[in-house]
């Protein structure tokens, strides 16, 4: 193992934590919004990578101009699935924890379910996009293009996600309620559209996500299992609620990830990840960033 | 210990022989070796799930991870015999006591995390040990192992001819999990447990040992999951690491306790009698096709009644009744 090799896969690592962070943000804000952990994350995560194949196959639309489609669909879809699931969800009066789990996971199998009714379980890919294949060079360290782009795409995201809750009216509305939904309602903010539309942000960047990765992964009905518990990993290690705990937390997750490769075998590599999750929350139980 | 209470207590345990009874003489009358299989899932899953319940249900800790428990069972059965021919009934001891031992050993760290923490540490637990298995070349790696028929007895407890034999034993240990949840709803563990869940920082300044009555749930839970699990190894002689150790393992045992009744007596038995007749018919009538039809199926169904009911279906049966869950 020489330096180059463990700087090439750390670089490769750091692009896909940006991603990880990217695919966890939109989770991580929904809990600090009202404390629900959406399990259908990962299925949201799937259907945008199946719209941006479909915006690919019939309209020949690359990826990348199909990401802010993409994402504006994903936030009807939020806010839908907020109305009639979750909304009720919250108000169940017995079980609270476990109605919030099963509803959400109820809804993931119905996603996988109508994704394989309507798409078929095959795998399908974007075969050919503007950054697909390519490749640049960085002080002798070798990036794949649409994994850059990725890692970019997520920097500005959370820029913007930044910038949108510290500097914007809806931004304020959010923050409010996230500290204190009871009071905001007495200042005459409707408590269910800042929750509506909560959901649709968190849909919405989980959409970009699932646009960009299009571009470099296969795309089948099971495809968000696989991711979901990374994005879960990835923001109880940032603390629950703190999107930047997110962000901070998918960086390590994916250079965690990318040591472990290097280490042991390929098929053990998310058990780095795993152990470090427990490794954090032993001893911190609530996560790097995460309040009480 | 209040009357209606005791009357209550009496009136659970002759709806428990009644319902043994007439399960133990319905394959008398069914021979269908379909519906049989389909009977055996169904106890085996009230089992599982009576045992989650002891822990997630009982004492409000939330596992997504007891795959591994099951998984633990199931391997440790097949292993001791395979490799050492130790008979499955030895295996199934061995393996509910190493799940136990595994499970106070996970809780002592464990415990200490709360909501969607512990819940995220049992699942990445329970996947960490899937991947191990899956890279773990002695005990057969991803391919997992094929348990050697000999031939038809109980001492080996295996049964190529007939599937009665895993029908009653299936049928006893549901009885045997439903009976040790019975017992210790009026044990003092249960108090313990009930305050444990709603509040345990209540529970601690009144000197309730709440670590200890958390092991202690632990414990009994995944005994009786491995037990489950080397059922399972025998009933089916082959497993592999995704088969008995996959996430999916983990949902199915905690969601005929969802459905029926979490925290309740009777919720895993109702929920597991709605739930797998119900997902193995619509995997063989609409499922097959391969397009998912019984995913969205069984998908809505867990929706509905998590919104509709979130204290579970137990209630509908038995008015006047609350669970203890909350």
């Amino acid at each position: 193992m020489t330096a180059a090799t463990i700087f090439q896969s750390l670089a490769s690592g750091l692009l896909m934590g940006l991603l990880y962070g990217l695919i966890a943000v939109g989770l991580a804000l929904i809990f600090g919004l009202m404390d629900v952990v959406n399990f259908a994350h990962g299925e949201f995560l799937m259907i945008a990578m199946y719209a941006t194949f479909f915006l690919f196959a019939y309209l020949a639309l690359d990826p990348l101009l199909a990401a802010p489609l993409v994402a504006a669909a994903l936030l009807v879809f939020g806010a839908i699935v907020y109305l009639l699931i979750v909304r009720f969800a919250v108000r169940a009066k017995a079980n609270a924890g476990m109605v919030q789990i099963f509803s959400t996971f109820g809804l993931a199998i119905v996603m996988r379910g109508l994704a394989q009714f309507f798409f078929t379980p095959d795998y399908r890919s974007v075969t050919h996009s503007w950054l697909g294949g390519k490749t640049v060079s960085i002080a002798g360290i070798f990036l794949p293009v649409p994994q850059l782009a990725g890692a970019l795409v997520s920097i500005a995201a959370f820029a913007g996600l930044y910038f949108f809750i510290n500097r914007t009216d809806f931004g304020r509305a959010l923050e409010a309620t996230r500290e204190d939904a009871g009071a905001v309602a007495l200042v005459g903010i409707d408590k269910n559209k800042v929750f509506a539309l909560g959901w649709g942000l968190g849909a919405a960047l989980v959409g970009l996500a699932g646009a960009v990765m299009a571009m470099f992964f296969y795309i089948y009905p099971d495809v968000g299992a696989s991711f979901a518990l990374i994005a879960y990993v990835t923001v109880a290690l940032g603390g629950f609620g703190s999107v930047f705990g997110a962000f901070a937390g998918g960086i390590l997750v994916g250079l965690v990830e990318a040591s472990t490769a290097l280490i042991l075998p390929p098929s053990l590599k998310s058990v780095g990840i795993y152990a470090v999750y427990l490794l954090v929350v032993f001893i911190r139980p609530r996560g790097l960033f995460g309040s009480i | 210990m209040d009357k209606t209470f005791a009357r209550r207590r009496r009136r659970d345990l002759i709806t428990a022989l009644g319902l043994a009874v007439i399960a133990a003489l319905v394959p008398l009358f069914v021979s269908d070796v379909y519906v049989q299989n389909i009977m055996v899932l169904t106890l085996m899953y009230a089992a599982l799930s009576q045992s989650w319940n002891i822990l997630s249900g009982y004492c409000g800790q939330i596992s997504l991870g007891h795959a591994l428990y099951f998984g633990l069972g199931a391997y440790t059965t097949a292993l001791l015999f395979t490799k050492f021919g130790v008979l499955p009934w030895f295996g199934m001891i061995a393996g509910g006591l190493i799940s136990a031992g595994i499970a106070m050993a996970l809780g002592y760290p464990c415990f200490r995390l709360r909501g969607h923490y512990f819940v995220i540490a049992t699942i990445v637990i329970a996947e960490t040990a899937l991947l191990l298995f899956q890279n773990w070349d002695w005990a057969g790696a991803a391919l997992g192992i094929d348990i050697p028929v000999r031939h038809d007895s109980w001492l080996t407890f295996q049964f190529t001819r007939s599937k009665l034999p895993y029908f009653y034993f299936a049928l006893a240990l549901a009885a045997v999990a439903w009976l040790v949840t019975f017992w210790l709803e009026d044990s003092k563990w249960s108090y313990w447990w009930r305050a444990v869940r709603d509040n345990p920082e209540a529970a601690e300044s009144l000197g309730v040992v709440v670590f200890n009555s958390k092991m202690g749930a632990a414990a009994v839970s995944a005994f009786l999951t491995a037990v489950g699990g080397s059922f399972y190894a025998q009933f089916v002689s082959y497993i592999d690491p995704e088969s008995v150790m996959g996430f999916q393992f983990s949902l199915l045992m905690a969601l005929p306790a969802v459905v029926g009744g979490i925290g309740t007596l009777w919720g895993p038995v109702l929920g597991a009698v709605i739930l797998i007749p119900l997902t193995e018919l619509t995997r063989s009538y609409i499922g097959g096709s391969g397009r998912g039809v019984d995913l969205i199926v069984y998908g809505t169904l867990i929706v509905l009644i998590s919104l509709a009911r979130p204290q579970g279906l137990v209630g509908l049966f038995a008015p006047g009744r609350k669970g203890t869950a909350r």
